[in-house]
């Protein structure tokens, strides 16, 4: 299934609301800059580094890959690693 | 347009609540067993809690002609106490007959712990044996991706399960897939701050369809949202598409997952209206 607005439609309704998020985020980085104390090397930050820099790429599914940077990695061995059998 | 809310707390909502989702459209609603806020200390103040929902919440809905079911189970945050939710489980079997109890839910992970998926798997035991439906709960932020995956590995791993009876809720864009691919229902919850926006679940449905998706409110004790449906009714139609797809996703697709339940004898309200009225 397609969305039923075409690009332009898309960019007229949503820019004042884009322009609003990237102002707001780039405020929070103001902030953390004015801000006593220090942060680097804290791996939240490489995160969302990670996150402003995939919102450039040509990819379809930037949505998805911006939640995956902000995921624990999943084991397929998690079983043995917890200790979990699947019968009760 | 009527619609149909098919995870929703309403434990934790007032009465005008019911009352403005009643004017809004929504005619049913299911609502799973979850966290009270607070770990209950004892099997005495579950049964308590089974009744206010087997019995109370469907009253209070029906005044305002809502159709109201539930689902039993411990949750996951509280399943981290192995002893009290085996006594948990073991008592359930006592309110599956009632009129308005769908299944067993809304079990899942929290933090993706062992104990958290031991009981997972006795409360999946405990489905299949009543040849229940089962709802289930999905960690949420850091948690949700591995945890969607460890509990769709544990459902994939019972060859007894029926996959289009399991309703997998809170999904997102990095778990939707996973869990349409393995054959389950899925649910995307509609919540102003932490979750899915109603634009995003509009994105998801143009992406992979609207077969086996509903969206739900979760409309609970925390910063929630009961009339989020509504909302998404209303970006659907902002975004042009039919009303006869808006209406599968919010009303067709929650019956169609529903009516499996031996209990869910939902009438709809066109239905309800044109039969006699007695007296
Ligand atoms: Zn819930």
């Amino acid at each position: 299934m397609q969305t039923k607005l075409t690009a332009p439609a898309v960019l007229d309704r949503e820019f004042l609301e884009m322009r609003a998020k990237v102002l707001q985020l780039a405020a929070s980085f103001d902030r953390l800059d004015r801000a006593e104390g220090a942060v680097e090397g804290d791996s939240r930050l490489t995160q969302l580094a990670q996150a402003i820099q995939l919102l450039q790429s040509e990819r379809p599914d930037k949505a998805e890959e911006v939640q995956m940077i902000f995921s624990r990695a999943f084991s397929p061995n998690w079983r043995d690693e917890l200790g979990v059998d699947q019968h009760v | 347009m009527y619609y149909f809310d098919p995870h929703i707390h309403m434990v934790s909502r007032t009465t005008d609540d019911y009352e403005t989702l009643a004017k809004m459209g929504c005619v049913g609603m299911s609502e799973p067993a979850f966290w009270a806020g607070f770990d209950r200390g004892s099997v005495e103040s579950f049964r308590d809690y089974f009744r206010q929902l087997t019995d109370f919440e469907m009253k209070r809905a029906a005044q305002y002609g809502i159709q109201h079911y539930t689902w039993l189970c411990i949750n996951a945050k509280e399943a981290e106490n192995v002893e009290l939710s085996r006594e948990i489980i073991a008592m359930i079997p006592e309110f599956l007959d009632l009129p308005n109890v769908l299944g067993i839910g809304e079990i899942g992970l929290n933090k993706n712990t062992r104990n958290e998926s031991v009981i997972f798997l006795e409360h999946m035991e405990l489905a299949i044996t009543h040849q229940q439906q089962i709802l289930i709960h999905t960690p949420h932020l850091e948690d949700k991706y591995q945890g969607t995956r460890m509990i769709l590995d544990m459902l994939c791993g019972d060859a007894r399960l029926d996959r289009s009876r399991v309703l997998v809720d809170h999904v997102e864009e990095h778990t939707v897939r996973h869990v349409l691919d393995a054959g389950f229902w899925a649910g995307m919850t509609l919540y102003p701050v932490s979750k899915c926006t109603p634009a995003r679940a509009a994105d998801m449905i143009e992406m992979y369809g609207p077969d086996r998706l509903l969206v739900n409110s979760a409309g609970d004790w925390g910063p929630s949202k009961p009339t989020a449906v509504p909302d998404f009714v209303l970006e659907m139609r902002r975004r042009g598409h039919a009303e006869s797809l808006i209406r599968k996703i919010v009303y067709e697709n929650p019956l169609t997952f529903f009516r499996q339940s031996q209990n869910f004898q939902f009438t709809p309200p066109d239905v309800l209206a044109e039969s006699p009225v007695e007296g």
